[in-house]
């Protein structure tokens, strides 16, 4: 029921780590390199013709560009991204979402699929009938279209697979571990599905049918019960991998699922620090396994 | 307690989740998450506690000075409280955001104290009339996540436990002028029977059930709950009722006794796992560099 730990019982999480360690990293404020004739990229400041890091990440270098990646930081979008974000605000012909980023971003009227399919301009009544589609907390699935000049990113739900998000369990990870891959939906074999938005919103719902989650009727039946153990499971699983610093990727989230459950551990045990380190342990061995 | 968004899909997600006796994190509804908890951090407060639950973070420090008593209770010494929210726990404790909050925590651990069941105010007595010890807890919030009230009296319970009041001798002199020797030994203190300080249980009602601990995301879920202060031996010291919701008589009285039975439950881990810390050596105290 309660479970009290001192904190010289946990145990140290850094030693879990991808096994190719990557080679140069600073910390605010720590010296890259002395030698002049490097453009400044982003993460570094000049000071006494020396470079420094002003973030802490990884060092990049690009020819004679020098940049540090922080390892946590607000999401910074890309053409092409697909971004689970909140409402937080409908104004004038468009929508405000948060997605974790520096600034809001916008969904505009023009970029939704109205229901029923139909191709028109958006009229007047459209514009007064937003609050219905989509109000103040609501989740979306949305791909970035266009990027403004000051940095808010411009989203699109025009395909069946973006739209409104239904029941399910919403987990908040850094950006940096959510890996580039050439779908973001997966439904999992453990009767799940997935949606991994590259903001770092990772979305976890019962398996979606195969029309795709767009249009904007919800479903607000009772999810059965096996169903819900399989998504606490996974939420578990996620915050776990994220805690542990480890990439997430539809493998490595199964490959967690499974290590817990051949385990034997209770959903609520993956709560606790040492099941988290374990699992995380497990999940590299199975990568290491998976290479030879 | 932080406001969050949410939308409708997910609250009735949340809501079926607690029917069903399974939580969003697999918890049954009576389970708490899990809690890191370490004493001893300060070193320059006579006693000191840092408390993790899940999210939330919280930092108490105890400090000891001699005063004088309440004309009203000459025989008996005080504790005051002190809670801040710090403006990094959350976006909403900016500027004078966190007041508000901390005075409702502060006022009521004064409440919970406040019966003569919890803490024996006499032993901070130390001479009838004129000095007594004040007990000045300084709590810091340092991170929101959700279940303050629980997480603030489990640590204020441990910075309790592991003060250390100094001894003091009373040495009277001629012309009728009691003198306090205050002992050159650092290690020659007191310390506290905390056996039935109270600790506070948090039940939030969503739906027909009940839940304890409950997340952000299920108090912004929930319109109604108690806070309970449950004393060692299973004695309810104060109630409050938080939210704008209403709460039928029946529902209000199994949830107080569900309450006190958690409540119950809780002391005993806490005062085991304060009983295990004190054996273990210096050298593994861990801080915040982790």
């Amino acid at each position: 029921m309660v479970d009290i730990r001192l904190a010289s019982e946990v145990p140290p999480f850094h030693i879990v780590a991808d096994s190719n360690e990557p080679k140069h990293l600073v910390t605010p404020g720590s010296l890259i390199t002395k030698e002049t004739g490097f453009m400044r990229g982003h993460g570094t400041y000049m000071q006494d013709d020396c470079l420094y890091s002003s973030v802490a990440g990884v060092v990049e270098r690009v020819n004679q560009l020098i940049s540090v990646r922080p390892l946590k930081s607000r999401y910074h979008g890309e053409i092409g991204d697909v971004v689970i974000g909140r409402v937080t605000e409908v104004s004038q012909k468009r929508w405000k979402l948060d997605t974790n980023a520096r600034l809001d971003s916008v969904l505009l009227l023009q970029s939704v699929n109205l229901p029923g399919g139909e191709l028109r301009r958006r009229s007047a009544e459209d514009e007064l009938a937003m609050r219905q589609y989509l109000k103040e907390g609501d989740l979306v699935s949305a791909e970035v279209q266009n990027i403004f000049n000051d940095g808010a990113l411009s989203l699109h739900t025009r395909s069946m697979k973006y739209g409104k998000l239904s029941q399910g369990c919403l987990i908040k990870v850094s950006p940096s571990l959510i890996r580039r891959q050439k779908t973001h939906f997966h439904n999992l074999p453990c009767g799940a599905s997935i949606i991994m938005g590259n903001n770092g919103f990772v979305w976890i719902c019962p398996t979606l049918l195969d029309d795709g989650a767009g249009g904007f009727v919800q479903n607000l039946e009772t999810v059965p019960h096996a169903d819900r153990q399989a998504i606490s499971r996974l939420r578990n699983c996620v915050t776990a991998l994220a805690h542990c610093k480890m990439m997430i990727y539809d493998t490595s989230i199964m490959h967690a699922y499974e290590a817990s459950v051949n385990a034997g551990f209770e959903i609520k045990d993956l709560l606790l620090p040492d099941k988290i380190k374990e699992i995380a342990l497990m999940v590299r061995k199975q990568f290491e396994m998976e290479k030879e | 307690m932080a406001e969050i968004l949410l939308s409708e899909a997910e609250k009735a997600y949340i809501h079926h989740g607690v029917q069903d006796d399974l939580r969003c994190d697999g918890r049954t509804r009576l389970d708490y998450r899990p809690i890191i908890l370490e004493t001893g951090l300060v070193s320059n407060a006579s006693g000191s506690a840092r408390l993790r639950l899940a999210n939330s973070d919280i930092l108490v420090g105890v400090k000891v000075e001699l005063a004088s008593p309440l004309p009203d209770k000459p025989k008996e010494g005080r504790l005051e409280f002190f809670v801040d929210c710090s403006a990094n726990a959350t976006p909403e404790f900016e500027g004078r955001g966190g007041e508000d909050l901390a005075n409702e925590i502060c006022r009521f651990l004064q409440r919970s104290y406040a019966s003569g069941d919890t803490i024996n105010l006499s032993e901070l007595s130390v001479l009838t009339g004129q000095q007594c010890w004040v007990l000045y807890v300084d709590i810091l919030i340092l991170e929101c996540g959700g279940n303050l009230y629980d997480a603030v009296s489990l640590a204020v319970k441990s910075a309790l436990y592991a003060t250390q009041i100094p001894s003091i001798k009373v040495a009277t002199m001629d012309g009728d002028q009691p003198e306090l020797e205050l002992s050159d030994d650092p290690y020659d203190t007191k310390r506290l029977n905390t056996e039935n300080i109270p600790c506070v249980v948090t039940l939030m009602k969503i739906g027909n059930h009940y839940l304890v601990d409950p997340t952000p995301e299920e108090e912004c879920c929930s319109s109604s709950g108690i806070v309970v202060a449950v004393s060692g031996n299973k004695k309810i010291t104060a109630v409050r009722k938080i939210g704008s919701g209403s709460l039928h008589p029946d529902s209000l009285v199994s949830m107080l006794k569900t309450g006190s039975e958690v409540g119950a439950v809780v002391n005993t881990i806490l005062m085991k796992k304060l009983l295990e810390e004190e054996t273990l050596e210096v050298s593994q105290k861990v801080g915040f560099m982790r």
